[in-house]
């Protein structure tokens, strides 16, 4: 479909928020309208599920972590039967916050006000001075606040609405892109090996449309593809290869293969040479005693795999780490870049892991070689979109070019805006949905 | 030497008017004044080639091969670094912050004749597009005197926010 260049071609309006989105581009006010910002709070943070935590992060009865479900702060807590709950992090009393540490072990957790006591599982189990709340308060009814809570794959999501769909229906055929993801980890489990937070001054949906533009990243990352070798600079030379493609895997998630051959990384056939560069990692590891296969399979996964999972509304999965995104406010939003690593025995894993954290920093973070240049650059998107709040962001490219894969997944080139679509598809259902 | 069991206590009795402290201080504000110019080529000789630059997001840790940082450079890296930062492809840098940064508070750590270990607490204000980022941190320098010319051996800059979530940087602490 050819778009004509003129205004009156061009601009979105409407009455309705889902009259903003239309099938190859959305109003620029979906950046910088406190109103629609309101609207997705409760229209799509407090009904979709959203991500929370991966399984590592809590890893034994009385493990929680802190988080937000949209702007709820939340406790993600397993209790003692190895369960995940996720609490609302407000006392039932006065409303005080339960919990201030970002991650730990505890029994429970204790207001700091009048020292009302929850369970793990959030039941109300003390209040001092009981006297006061005879024949007004009845202790046994009163938990705090807990979302659904469902995981697949070791990626824990909850939602605040009692009646959506199964996690399962939801993921559909993400899942087996989480399972190829896992594949990180090299023939071991995976854990969390840290994280960088970060802020930047623009609307949630800039960094959710990112993850999925493989367009940018020659011309942002030119910084960053200088610094690495030249083998990490070819893997990531995706631009005019044909076979690096962005399906839409429905429910406004997308996969966009950036290394088609490191999608699925069992499926090594041990052809590819493994990179010059963690020639001293495999000599370490051969040292532990692992056989040849098994020291394959981890540097074979040291990059990670080679797609971008981008997951509506929050959270992404990429290469070798979570992106996590949590609105702020409609012009600010905070990330997570959560590194990922194999699990096992430190003499293999620890190496692995050291190798890891370093590729990941040099990426990633506040002072990392990429991160920075896409924070100025979304910076530079919320503030040019002041300009015309009706006058619409382009989500158009390849839509000539998009044809059904074999699976039935819309299909187009990777530097494609195929994942931005079916993003804004899942947005406009949600958003019209009264 | 006189030095302490911990990096985090002063050395009993070293005035900060040791010679060898005032040398490290010299050098440690010449630092600052050459970050906030943004001239990291003359930066990058204040350290040695076994130099180490180091933004931990674990405010606690004294080793950082095992945990992420937000930034932990041996020379080779801190030489790419100021490439990206001096080369004009990193949209960050091009249109980077301006910052004005105090150094002060200095306690010294460790005192020999070949080495000082300084601590001290830097406050770097950045303003971009109408806005000032308040950075503010403890920072520690391990300094190797030399009759040739002092130099940094490992700087660690320990933000108060560290896990916490700053703005994207483009420059440097």
């Amino acid at each position: 479909m050819t778009i004509e260049l003129t205004p009156d071609a061009l601009d979105v309006h409407g009455e309705t928020p889902a009259d903003l989105v239309l099938p190859d581009r959305v109003a620029g006010r979906l950046y910088t309208d406190p109103d629609l910002f309101e609207l997705e709070m409760t229209r799509i943070f407090e009904r979709s599920w959203v991500w929370v935590a991966h399984e590592s992060e809590v890893p034994k009865p009385g493990s929680f972590k802190t988080t937000h479900v949209g702007r709820q702060p939340v406790i993600v807590a397993r209790n003692r039967k190895g369960e995940i709950n996720t609490l609302l992090n407000r006392c039932r009393h006065r409303g005080a916050s339960v919990c201030e540490q970002p991650s730990g072990q505890a029994n429970g957790f204790t207001c700091p006000y009048h020292a009302w006591s929850y369970s793990l599982d959030g039941q109300l189990r003390g209040i001092p001075y009981p006297e006061g709340y005879e024949g007004v308060l009845a202790k046994g009814d009163i938990t705090l606040g807990k979302l659904r809570t469902e995981s697949y794959g070791a990626m824990v999501f909850a939602t605040a609405d009692p009646d959506a769909e199964p996690l399962t229906d939801f993921l559909g055929d993400v899942k087996l892109w989480i399972d190829r993801f896992f594949g990180l980890g090299g023939g071991y489990p995976v854990k969390v090996l840290g994280r960088h937070r970060f802020r930047f001054r623009g609307n949630w949906k800039i960094q959710l449309e990112n993850t999925t533009d493989g367009y940018h990243f020659p011309i942002v990352h030119r910084s960053w593809m200088a610094s690495v070798d030249a083998e990490t600079a070819e893997m990531m030379s995706f631009m005019t290869d044909p076979t690096c493609t962005t399906h839409d895997l429905g429910h406004g998630h997308s996969v966009m293969q950036m290394v088609p051959t490191h999608s699925d990384l069992s499926a090594d056939d041990g052809t590819e040479p493994l990179q010059a560069r963690f020639d001293d990692l495999v000599a370490e590891l051969k040292g532990t005693g692992l056989d040849d296969a098994a020291v394959r399979k981890l540097v074979h996964a040291m990059h990670g795999t080679g797609f971008n999972l981008n997951l509506f509304p929050n959270v992404s999965m990429s290469a070798a780490f979570l992106r996590v995104l949590r609105p702020i406010s409609v012009d600010e939003t905070e990330i997570e870049h959560i590194a990922l690593g194999p699990d096992g025995p430190p003499e293999v894993v620890d190496p692995v892991n050291r190798a890891k954290l370093r590729i990941h920093e040099h990426f990633q973070g506040p002072f990392g070689f990429g991160t920075p240049d896409d924070a100025e650059g979304w910076d530079r998107v919320q503030r040019g979109a002041q300009a015309a709040p009706t006058m619409p962001i382009l989500v158009n490219r390849g839509l000539a070019r998009e044809t059904p894969s074999p699976e039935g997944w819309p299909t187009s080139h990777v530097t494609d805006e195929t994942g931005m679509r079916t993003a804004y598809a899942q947005w406009k259902a949600m958003m019209g949905d009264d | 030497m006189t030095e302490t069991t911990s990096l985090r206590t002063a050395v009993a009795g070293v005035p900060l008017t040791d010679p060898r402290v005032v040398r490290a201080i010299e050098l440690v504000w010449r630092e600052a004044e050459l970050l906030d110019r943004a001239d990291y080529t003359a930066w990058d000789a204040l350290y040695a080639e076994d130099g180490t630059y180091v933004v931990p997001i674990d405010g606690s840790v004294e080793e950082f091969d095992d945990v992420l940082n937000m930034v932990y450079d041996d020379t080779r890296m801190r030489r790419m670094r100021i490439v990206r930062m001096t080369e004009g492809h990193a949209l960050a840098a091009v249109d980077a912050a301006r910052t004005v940064r105090t150094v002060s508070r200095f306690v010294p750590a460790v005192v020999s004749d070949d080495e000082v270990v300084l601590r001290s607490a830097q406050v770097l204000v950045a303003y971009k597009r109408g806005r000032h980022d308040l950075w503010v941190g403890d920072v520690e320098h391990r300094i190797r005197l030399s009759e040739t010319g002092d130099r940094i051996v490992r700087k660690v800059v320990r933000l108060v926010d560290s896990e916490g979530a700053p703005p994207a940087a483009g420059f440097l602490l």
